[in-house]
């Protein structure tokens, strides 16, 4: 009963008594600026859920999602399979296909030869994990790691499955997963962004981003993904034009400040004085930004620990020690994808080089994380959309093959942000091909980032349209043997 | 203890800055709602129904599948029958909330008993279950949803003040505002009221020189002289057609994965032309959703054939992104494609959610799976594949079925279509197959789970598909312009409303079912929807109608008593303020500069855009993976011609919420953001239009005051008060002194726009920080 009291007393739409209270605009204003949401009147706070607020004590306050975009093979990083050298060339039996959908690229094949990795495995740390010889890296960091191998995905193709992963649903316009946590949770830093997207490139087949991965859907657009791009203007539009030094904006701002109160004399808007700080926040960004994407500061140390790599703008390396700093800075949800994990042919020659790119670089951050005390409470996260066929798309040779999508297993990793560490979560037959325990569904992993940064993800709800959204759709469990 | 801790976040992370408010408040417990008076009688279609359906339906609603206790509380038949479950009791028993489970189990304190569940995550208000309990002690009516009933013509009804109304649309406002004892704004001032009508009518604020004539013309009908000023305008077309393309998700790009190019533009250019001759509503959907499958004299394949602005109307229905993604299974797609026709001619023309029953029997409205099944087969039998091509050349650019426009269609039926050259030019249309292509009901929604085979038909419970009609595209025309459809005015007049008023009689313009909002005005919405029927679906004529109430003419000011009583301001005791559309905030700009350029339609340009999105985002294959930036006059078109490639929409204009045409979209976000603030500030477009402006103005033979005042009126348009004068003036003297030599040539270096050689360099730079300032007021992206 006290729980319902108290329910009831603090929920009682916090909104209405803000506004109620007839205080100065100001204070409603600043309000509305530290939890965006407070205000607004489609939220659905009246059934326990107040944006800005989490639900329980989180593990983790913020994400760092390095999206490995293109999907790798897990046969070649994570899942170890002897077997399939074993049966290397021999068809795949019809037992273990079942009736899995093909993509367009293989439906037309005749035969379905399996394939064993080209490269070799070994285990290590106290979990014995094992980790291929492309991983180098992070096979030294496996005690941190809590490896999911058993993850599994409804969608066969990039563009459907990339979008399932960050917003919950194949389709349609939903709103990503940093959005979602940048509804949910409200902002730490007030001068950076609360969402922010970095893109790279490896060498590999490269498959498109879109921004409506890191859309914000129904929900208000100051929870969209802010992309950071390399060279002088990180965020859109964020330099002053050439010629204008700081105070003379200032000035500018000055100015505008005091006709805008004379307009709001005039009309009583309370918009009007909600611009002026939008203006203000914008001029601190113009200093927040630049600070933080300023990596010249860095010990020598730090740029050896992720590589040369991480002096070169815009690359993965470069853009997992901006990562750190602006999570550092309190950004909620940093975004990375890094592109060119299609390996349909080639793959050998294409995947080392593309784990070479990405190797060290994640390890580095799980590293400076822990190094700095903030691995517990950051969720570091690497994976793809889907994984990789255990036959051979396209002809195979002696030392070249390829692999097609394969939605119903796939291998990524978490760290920190309250996941048990030196873990291995779930396995796939010995072929490969299916979950043999644990199975892992999209929704499943979504419900249990939520529920480390202190989210239920059933009550994580926006109304749009006449229907409660969540990021989870209508299923998704937390995984609970996953979490420390 | 959850709550507990909830309470202690809250007030961790908010203490330092507005923690003093909440102290002493915390133990609150009831809402405005809650305190709110219950009506003397409680009517179901207002008070109950929203209850019912948020917090019942789900599981004793309309879906089948889903229902529990085999009781439907939607219906009453249902709902007094004695229970499945224990056949000694009753849901509902008129008059006696004592002897009724709902209430009961509403009311109850004990979890294993009480409704709804508290796994389901939903609750009950105080005032929620009062009401029932009342409704219940009423008599429990049901009543048929409000929005599926035909509406029909309510007689004006009748004010105290008579004096104030202009049209009849007043009579509805001022009798709710009398109710509530508010009184109307006056009318705006004449510069405001040109602004905001200038801007509803035509995207673009007023010249100077319309301005002055508007100010120098005393006549007592020297508005309505405005009205129809503008409504003539070409630029009006323009202004409409951009709700539209939100509505038909128009692009310049397929949408999937390499994203390519696509040549839809001249569809655009139809509606924009449909717009300015003031097609009826009526015709204009007509033709967007069979117009290949009507017959005219001068058909283009001889008599009984559709004309090619018929065919090219259709275009409305391929318009949705269509994949070019290899893996792809074709009958996936193709299903997708079917489904975004179906939702959007559930959303966007009918305001219905049909797309909840894309997967199962509605949860909140009386359409099943099945009816979702019979409209989906309308739009079933196109003769389209789900893959075409991957990203190519020319002959990507549009998926079969297609039409070619040829140079001669462009010198006659099509001289709308501003064709540049004489290169093939093709564009996706309509077109079935000339055999039937069975139809399913596909179970989960699942493009290759088949169900029973349906029939194309309309959900009964909006009106039944009369038989007379042909079982096609074209009969599902005539159903929707049936005057017995409820739906169909309603929605696009709301619509209309919402693009002058800043938000619907219905505030959710889509979803006029359960869960949808009621109306603040139902009557106001019948007379509307009946006037606009009766009067042949005149677009033009309802735009007039509403502009010239006197509802839209009040001032926006606001007193800080209706803020207090009508924060939203959904009584309209006062006029919209609202920030305009992405596309009218560059359009502004460039237009007050001098630089607009004035063509309409043709090929979509590629204006200033910061470097690098399009290439960060790309595949690297197609035409559009690399950004080549326009030049010359193609710099400076309206907001609504710059390319939308999906996948990375236009930056500055995103950034203002324009829509990303994913999907159908028919209300846009108004948020206010610090990216916008750099984006005024620091957009080359913006820098570009202040120094062309200075530019002009430094020409002229004027004191500083007069350059300050004038370039004022042109982007404001308003004269702006001593105080302003002042402080802008200031603001250029100052800049003027210290301005160096060296910032002076790098503020000058932006935009493509030539500097004339005789101005001096130092005052114009001065000049043209003072012009960012004023684009920079929130007064100008306003209409107020």
């Amino acid at each position: 009963m006290e729980k319902e009291i108290l329910e009831h007393g603090l929920n009682f739409n916090r909104r209405r008594f803000l506004s109620r209270l007839s205080l100065g605009l100001g204070s409603a204003a600043l309000g509305s600026l530290l939890v965006p949401d407070l205000f607004r009147s489609s939220g659905a706070d009246e059934e326990g859920f107040t944006p800005g607020i989490p639900h329980f004590a989180p593990k983790a306050k913020r994400v760092i999602y390095l999206f490995q975009n293109g999907a790798p093979s897990q046969q070649e990083l994570f899942d170890y399979k002897p077997k399939l050298r074993e049966l290397m060339g021999q068809e795949i039996p019809s037992s273990v296909r079942g009736t899995q959908r093909l993509t367009g690229m293989t439906a037309g094949q005749k035969e379905f030869p399996l394939v064993g990795s080209f490269v070799d495995f070994k285990q290590y740390g106290q979990s014995r994990a094992w980790v291929s010889d492309l991983l180098p890296y992070t096979a030294k960091i496996v005690d941190d790691l809590c490896i999911v191998k058993s993850m599994y995905t409804e969608a066969i193709n990039h563009d459907p499955a990339l979008t399932f992963l960050q917003t919950g649903s194949q389709q349609g316009n939903r709103p990503s997963m940093g959005s979602w946590l940048s509804y949910g949770l409200g902002n730490e830093n007030k001068n950076l962004p609360n969402f922010t997207v970095l893109l790279s490139r490896g060498i590999g087949n490269g498959q498109g981003v879109y921004s409506k991965l890191w859309s914000n859907g129904f929900l208000d657009s100051i929870h969209q993904g802010v992309q950071f791009s390399k060279g002088e203007d990180p965020v859109l539009y964020l330099r002053d034009p050439e010629g204008m030094n700081r105070q003379e904006r200032r000035a500018m701002l000055d100015n505008l400040a005091q006709l805008n109160d004379l307009s709001y004399q005039e009309f009583g808007d309370p918009e009007i004085t909600a611009k002026v700080k939008q203006y203000e926040m914008a001029y601190r960004m113009q200093t927040a930004v630049p600070d933080v994407m300023d990596l010249s500061k860095e010990p020598d140390d730090i740029i050896k620990l992720y590589g040369p790599d991480c002096l070169v703008p815009g690359t993965f390396a470069a853009n997992c020690l901006l990562a750190r700093k602006l999570s550092e800075n309190g950004v909620r949800f940093v975004q990375l994808y890094h592109q060119g994990w299609d390996q349909h042919g080639n793959l050998p020659f294409e995947i080392t080089k593309q784990a070479k790119d990405v190797d060290q670089a994640s390890a580095a951050l799980v590293t400076d994380l822990k190094q700095r005390g903030l691995l517990d409470e950051t969720l570091v996260i690497w994976g793809g959309e889907f994984g990789r066929t255990s036959y051979t798309q396209g002809k195979l040779t002696k030392d070249n093959y390829g692999r097609d999508h394969h939605p119903r297993c796939f291998t990524i990793w978490m760290a920190g942000g309250g996941i048990k560490p030196g873990m291995v979560y779930g396995e796939t037959d010995e072929m490969g091909y299916n979950i043999a325990s644990n199975p892992v569904h999209v929704h499943d992993f979504q419900a249990t980032v939520l529920h480390q940064l202190g989210l239920n993800h059933e009550k994580l709800i926006f109304k749009h349209l006449g229907r409660r959204y969540r990021l989870t759709d209508v299923s998704g469990k937390v995984i609970n043997d996953i979490i420390a | 203890m959850r709550q507990l801790f909830r309470k202690t976040y809250y007030l961790l992370t908010t203490v330092l800055a507005i923690g003093w408010f909440i102290s002493g408040c915390s133990s609150h417990s009831s809402s405005l709602a809650d305190e709110e008076k219950l009506p003397d009688q409680v009517s179901y279609n207002f008070d109950i129904r929203p209850i019912l359906s948020d917090k019942c339906s789900a599981c004793h609603g309309p879906d089948a599948n889903k229902r529990e206790a085999g009781l439907r509380l939607d219906q009453p038949e249902s709902a007094f029958k004695a229970l499945k479950e224990h056949p000694t009791a009753h849901a509902l028993v008129a008059g006696k909330p004592a002897l009724s489970e709902v209430f009961l189990r509403i009311s109850a304190t004990d979890t294993s008993v009480i409704m709804p569940p508290p796994s389901s995550n939903l609750k009950l208000s105080s005032r929620e279950i009062k009401l029932i309990e009342k409704w219940i002690k009423q008599g429990a009516t049901y009543e048929k949803h409000w929005a599926f009933v035909a509406p029909k013509k309510p007689a004006l009804p009748t004010v105290s003040r008579k004096d104030w109304p202009k049209n009849d649309i007043d009579y509805f406002i001022l009798q709710k505002q009398e109710q509530k004892g508010l009184a109307p704004n006056d009318e705006a001032d004449k510069e405001r009221l040109l602004k905001r009508l200038s801007l509803d009518l035509t995207g673009l604020p007023p010249t100077l020189a319309m301005m002055d004539r508007f100010l120098a013309d005393k006549r007592p009908d020297a508005y309505e002289k405005a009205v129809d000023d503008l409504l003539k305008n070409p630029a009006y077309g323009e202004k409409m057609a951009l709700h539209w393309l939100d509505v038909a998700r128009y692009a310049d790009s397929h949408g999937y994965q390499d994203d390519g190019y696509r040549t839809q533009w001249p569809w655009r250019d139809w509606v924009i032309h449909a717009f300015n001759k003031n097609m009826r509503y009526n015709d204009f959907v007509t033709w967007q959703l069979a117009g290949d499958l009507l017959s005219s004299p001068n058909g283009f394949g001889g008599p009984g054939t559709p004309t090619k602005e018929q065919l090219l109307a259709t275009g409305f229905n391929r318009n949705h992104k269509i994949t070019e993604e290899g893996g792809t299974i074709p009958e996936e797609y193709r299903t997708m494609y079917v489904t975004d026709r179906t939702d959007l001619f559930g959303k966007g023309l009918l305001g219905v959610t049909m797309e909840c029953a894309h997967c199962h029997d509605h949860k909140y409205d009386p359409f099943s799976q099945k009816e979702y099944y019979k409209l989906f087969a309308f739009f079933n039998n196109v003769k389209e594949v789900g893959i075409e091509s991957v990203i190519g050349g020319p002959d990507t650019y549009a998926k079969k079925p297609l039409m070619e426009i040829c140079d001669e269609d462009v010198q006659g039926i099509l001289s709308f279509v501003n064709k540049l050259d004489t290169n093939k030019l093709i564009v996706s249309v309509m077109g079935d197959l000339d055999t039937t292509r069975k139809t399913f009901i596909l179970k989960r929604g699942m493009y290759d789970a088949y169900g029973d085979e349906v029939q194309p038909g309309t959900p009964a419970s909006i009106l039944p598909f009369n038989k007379d009609y042909p079982k096609n595209r074209l009969g599902l025309s005539k159903w929707m312009f049936d005057r017995k459809n409820p739906l169909t005015a309603r929605v696009y007049v709301n619509q209309i409303w919402q693009e002058f008023f800043g938000k619907g009689i219905v505030k959710t313009p889509g979803d006029f079912g359960m869960q949808g909002e009621l109306p603040s005005h139902p009557e106001l919405l019948d007379w509307l929807a009946v006037d606009f029927m009766e009067h042949g679906w005149d677009v033009k004529r309802l735009v007039k109608q509403l502009v010239t109430s006197a509802t839209y003419r009040q001032s926006a000011v606001i007193s800080p008593e209706k803020l207090q009583t009508d924060p939203d301001n959904l009584l309209l005791a006062r006029g919209p303020r609202y920030r305009i559309e992405a596309e009218f905030v560059r359009d502004l700009v460039l237009s007050s500069s001098g630089l607009l350029n004035r063509t309409i339609g043709g090929p979509s340009v590629k204006p200033y855009q910061p470097d690098g999105l399009w290439e960060g985002a790309t595949s690297g294959r197609g035409l559009l993976s690399m950004y080549v930036q326009d030049h010359g006059g193609s710099l400076y078109r309206r907001g609504m011609y710059t390319l939308i490639k999906r996948t990375v929409p236009p930056p500055s204009l995103a950034i203002f919420d324009a829509s990303n045409r994913d999907l159908c979209e028919i209300r846009r976000l108004k948020t206010n953001t610090p990216l916008q603030a750099l984006v005024m500030l620091n957009d080359p477009t913006v820098l570009e239009a202040s120094r062309v402006l200075a530019a002009r103005l430094l020409q002229e033979r004027s004191a500083p005051a007069d350059k300050i005042n004038r370039a004022f009126r042109l982007i404001v348009s308003r004269k702006p008060n001593e105080k302003e004068t002042a402080l802008l003036t200031a603001y250029y003297e100052k800049e003027l002194k210290t301005l160096t030599k060296s910032s002076v040539e790098k503020s000058l270096a932006v935009g493509e726009y030539p500097i004339p050689p005789q101005v001096d360099k130092t005052k114009l730079t001065a000049l043209m920080r003072v012009v960012t300032t004023i684009y920079n007021l929130e007064e100008t992206i306003t209409k107020s």
